[in-house]
């Protein structure tokens, strides 16, 4: 079972986590809202990338096949994967063909949901997170918090300590641009002597055999660009029909995550290093992932999580992650997408939970830039998970249930059902408030949110009106 | 054992599926900026992350970046010598001050100087991109990637005659998705940046610290 | 606004009650049928009425809802429109009981009752023009946007528009008003604590505006709120700033 509302319970009461989110999403919010400003853009371009993805998902597995081959025919070599676990085998045969020891990684949400690092350490391979914020909580032995920006959940006072205890030579500081070279002399190093190079994809072009990746700092391009070896690896979802896709999608990634009209880098990449080049990687390797993504894409309501283009907008405008931060999800997506996504990969026994940690109040769906109905999405998984039945596109369906609840409801709508039962109920709430303990079942509940009990009405609008005359047909 | 491609690829096809839907681009093909402002807004948006511009001319720009280099105290700037501007550069450079590197070995065998030897790098573009203030450039044989990538300053030619609305126009007008797609084609906006520490931006993290455009008129 | 809904006066409406208002806050209820019964309307309230269904459904029990919502659909069977003082169960009505009833054969009459409901400030703007004469106090109240009468039904400008029709009243608008109050439903009693600090966030937000008042058009933020609010002042946190429903406080304006 998942643990969501304990660790929850625990971020809650930590007051700098707590405003430590609350600025970053409040700065990330209004950034992202500037760049927006003209609504009649922002519907087009938005209704554009939706018809984009969707068009994708219309054609996926023909999409996927016609990017396989014109991969190969440009020299990247193309492996699938259906789980985790054969995706790792598959980097590691990589990896240990070229006798590599060390490996330089751009940020890449795939291989947090694979785990790859552990796994690579595990056999003696070094596999160095790059992107600052990747390489912070590296070095803290911590998960992302955040899918753009993973360490978001730290200060410069937390993240000045942890350099001065864990860089050699390094002084304490809070000067970020001093930071940022500490990490920048320690990094150089290490990607002018890496063995390999792993990136993630942001879009994969199967018109064209092309891997776009979007990126600020550079380091996505040092891994793709100096080590002999680059293994990209993706979800199945990331193809994209045309090259002219990209751009509409490239814009709304960037002004949805960070507010930014673009990054400082698109990196697009056809092939490996041609002959008479003299840089470029010898090998490029793609490595296509299911891990649960055909099952979703077995549903068609399911299937829209995959138009998901992670850009985070949905956990920035999220008022649950906001005051929850990153980590109480326990899962490398979190936030509004990581609860739709989460169950769907590693089923209801196990995340089930998350898809009840929303007030469904729909910010996210507001912001989602290729309009993926997160909320009705949640609403479907609860069903799912109260509900066992042999067909469902989910892994352990009804593993939510509990049979109190279940019977609650039945009986809840028996009586929303008979006139006579509803109008007693409130009868008998109204005539017996005074005498109701403080706090009993769900009131119970309510209480703990540090808030009073509800008073029942002495009549209910029921009898009001009636006695009011008001007509009943 | 399935192979894991051919599982992967019958259980999508297994799915239900709808037709595929059009897709309006009209958004994108409305975006314009009238070819007198598109220089200003490039510039605006770049500058806007300290991108750096100087004004040269076609024909004086290797002599322009030579003097620039000496008077910004940067002691050397690696460049492609099979490429146009490499050529130009090598013909042109003045004797004494900065030192002109010719990337003429693969990088294999060059990574120590390339990383702690040189000073600058430098690359022509394909041109700019108004909307986002973007540089494209296609790397190749001749112009190797690592140039505006590995040394912490980065300079690049722009030819102001080769701006476009936008990236989607780019892309379009440059007739990519018909030709040969280069191993890495790039948009530059800027040096690279982070704002992973406390949202605050912070210039040079992994890739050139400074990006000098020269406007090649 | 819900897309078939005539914007001509009608000469009947059903009136929805909602659960909440029909048990915790009947007043704002009855408040509403009073507003549209002074515009010379002629309100019907089905008594056989009970809750939109919301609860279950958003709960996983889509079965559950589905009885609950084709038993309202039955009972306001008549081509009036159906007047609803609350943006989440208009919602509920107008945008998910279609979806539920996906596939079956109730399913038009289901989207004709659907297409009949209107969230009550929308009803009385955009299809009243609703006249008001203040005879109250100078006062400063504010505004709470409920999620769901922003993002369902699309309720935008109408609630303010109303206030500024009353000449007495000055809106102080809340710093986050887009941001949710922590309800959720039974997500309020599924996460508590989560759902209790967004609630302190809404309650020191009301507190800044200064507002004597605070207003909203969905008794589920208000009893949220409110009863953050009372537990507060019970440990001695901060005043209770009176929590009401947009109807009753027009009422309350307005019948001097």
């Amino acid at each position: 079972m998942g643990n969501f509302g304990p660790a929850a319970r625990e971020a809650l009461k930590d007051g700098q986590l707590r405003s430590n989110f609350r600025r970053a999403m409040d700065g990330l919010m209004s950034k992202r809202a500037a760049l927006f400003a003209d609504q009649d853009e922002w519907t087009r371009l938005r209704a554009l990338g939706e018809s984009i993805k969707a068009r994708a998902l219309a054609q996926l597995p023909e999409l996927l096949e016609k990017l396989e081959a014109n991969c190969r025919k440009n020299g990247i070599q193309v492996h699938w994967a259906e789980t985790t676990a054969q995706a790792n085998d598959i980097i590691l045969g990589l990896l240990q063909k070229r006798g590599a020891k060390t490996l330089v990684k751009g940020k890449s949400m795939v291989s947090e949901e694979m785990h790859l690092n552990a796994f690579l350490e595990g056999h003696g391979i070094e596999a160095l997170e790059t992107d600052l914020g990747e390489y912070v909580i590296q070095l803290d032995h911590e998960a992302p918090s955040h899918i753009i920006m993973p360490a978001i959940h730290k200060n410069k006072q937390q993240i000045a300590r942890l350099f001065s205890e864990k860089i050699k030579e390094a002084q304490y500081t809070e000067d970020v641009d001093a930071l940022t070279g500490m990490a920048r002399q320690v990094l150089r190093r290490k990607f002018r002597e890496a063995d390999a190079g792993l990136s993630g994809v942001n879009f994969a072009v199967a018109e064209t055999g092309t891997l776009c990746l979007v990126e600020n700092e550079g380091n996505g391009r040092l891994c793709t660009t100096v080590p002999p070896l680059h293994i990209a690896v993706m979800g199945l979802e990331k193809v994209v029909e045309r090259l002219e896709d990209v751009p509409p999608l490239i814009s709304l990634l960037t002004r949805s995550a960070t507010g930014q009209p673009i990054t400082t880098y698109v990196n697009m990449i056809t092939s490996p290093r041609r002959p008479g080049e003299k840089d470029g990687p010898e090998e490029v390797h793609l490595v296509i992932l299911d891990n649960g993504r055909s099952r979703s894409y077995s549903d068609e309501q399911l299937r829209r999580t995959l138009q998901c283009i992670r850009c985070g907008a949905c956990m920035n405008h999220c008022p649950v992650y906001t005051r929850v931060g990153g980590h109480a999800y326990n899962a490398p997506y979190p936030g509004p997408i990581g609860k739709i996504l989460m169950p769907q990969i590693e089923g209801m026994e196990a995340k089930g939970e998350l898809a009840h940690a929303s007030s469904l109040c729909n910010a996210c769906v507001e912001v989602c830039p290729v309009k993926i109905p997160i909320a009705e999405l949640l609403v479907r998984l609860r069903t799912e998970g109260a509900h066992a039945r042999a067909d469902a596109p989910v892994l352990q369906p009804g593993a939510e249930r509990s049979t109190a609840e279940a019977l609650a409801w039945k009986m809840w709508s028996r009586m929303a059902t008979s006139p006579t039962a509803w109008k007693m109920a409130g009868t008998m709430a109204g005539t017996f408030d005074p005498l109701m303990p403080e706090a009993f079942g769900p009131l119970a509940d309510w209480k703990k949110g540090g808030r009073t009990r509800p008073r029942f009405a002495k009549k209910s609008l029921h009898r009001l009106l009636r006695d009011k005359g008001v007509p009943d047909a | 054992m399935p192979d894991a491609r051919d599982s992967i690829l019958s259980r999508l096809r297994a799915a239900p599926r709808g037709p595929a839907p059009g897709s309006d681009f009209s958004v994108m093909e409305d975006r314009f900026f009238p070819p007198e402002e598109r220089l200003a807004r490039l510039r605006k948006m770049m500058e806007a992350v300290s991108a750096e511009f100087f004004e040269t001319t076609k024909a004086d720009w290797p002599r322009f970046l030579h003097g620039l280099l000496v008077q910004q105290g940067i002691g050397s700037i690696l460049y492609g010598p099979g490429s146009e501007a490499g050529q130009r550069l090598a013909e042109e450079w003045p004797e004494g001050g900065a030192r002109a590197v010719a990337y003429d070995r693969p990088m294999d065998s060059f990574k120590e100087e390339m990383f702690n030897g040189v000073e600058a790098g430098l690359t022509s573009t394909l041109g700019g991109i108004a909307e986002t203030g973007s540089l494209i450039l296609w790397p190749s044989a001749d112009e190797p990637r690592a140039l505006s990538l590995v040394p912490p300053v980065h300079v690049a030619l722009l030819d102001p005659d080769k701006l476009h609305n936008t990236f989607w126009q780019a892309m379009r007008a440059l007739g990519w998705s018909q030709t040969q797609m280069p191993a890495n084609a790039l948009l530059v906006s800027g040096p690279s940046k982070t704002t992973d520490i406390e949202q605050t931006l912070a210039y040079g993290v992994h890739g050139p610290k400074r990006l000098i455009v020269l406007i090649t008129r | 606004m819900s897309g078939s809904m005539a914007t001509t006066k009608p000469s009947t409406v059903y009136f929805f009650g909602t659960c909440i208002i029909d048990l915790v806050y009947p007043q704002a209820g009855l408040s509403a049928v009073n507003l549209l019964e002074r515009e010379g309307i002629r309100v019907v309230f089905p008594q056989g009425q009970s809750c939109c269904g919301q609860p279950a459904y958003n709960c996983g029990y889509p079965d559950e809802a589905r009885a609950v919502a084709r038993h309202q659909v039955e009972l306001f069977h008549q081509p009036w429109p159906v007047v609803v003082p609350s943006g989440s169960c208009a919602g509920m009505m107008a945008k998910h009981y279609p979806s539920l009833f996906k596939g079956d054969p109730f399913l038009p009459r289901v989207e004709n009752f659907s297409s009949r409901v209107i969230e009550l400030t929308q009803f009385l703007v955009n299809v009243l023009d609703l006249k008001l004469e203040d005879k109250g106090e100078p006062v400063k109240v504010t505004w709470h946007s409920s999620c769901h009468s922003m993002r369902e039904m699309g309720v935008g400008d109408e609630p303010k528009e109303l206030l500024r029709r009353l000449s007495n009243v000055e809106l102080q608008e809340l710093k986050r008003e887009r941001e949710c109050c922590g309800f959720g439903g039974t997500f309020s009693v599924r996460h508590p604590e989560i759902s209790a600090a967004m609630a302190e966030d809404k309650v020191a937000d009301i507190r800044a505006t200064g507002a004597k008042t605070v207003l909203s058009g969905d008794c589920g933020c208000l009893m949220n709120i409110g009863t953050r609010m009372e537990a507060d002042a019970k440990e001695a946190r901060g005043e209770v700033i009176d929590g009401k429903h947009i109807a009753e406080f027009l009422w309350e304006r307005t019948n001097g």
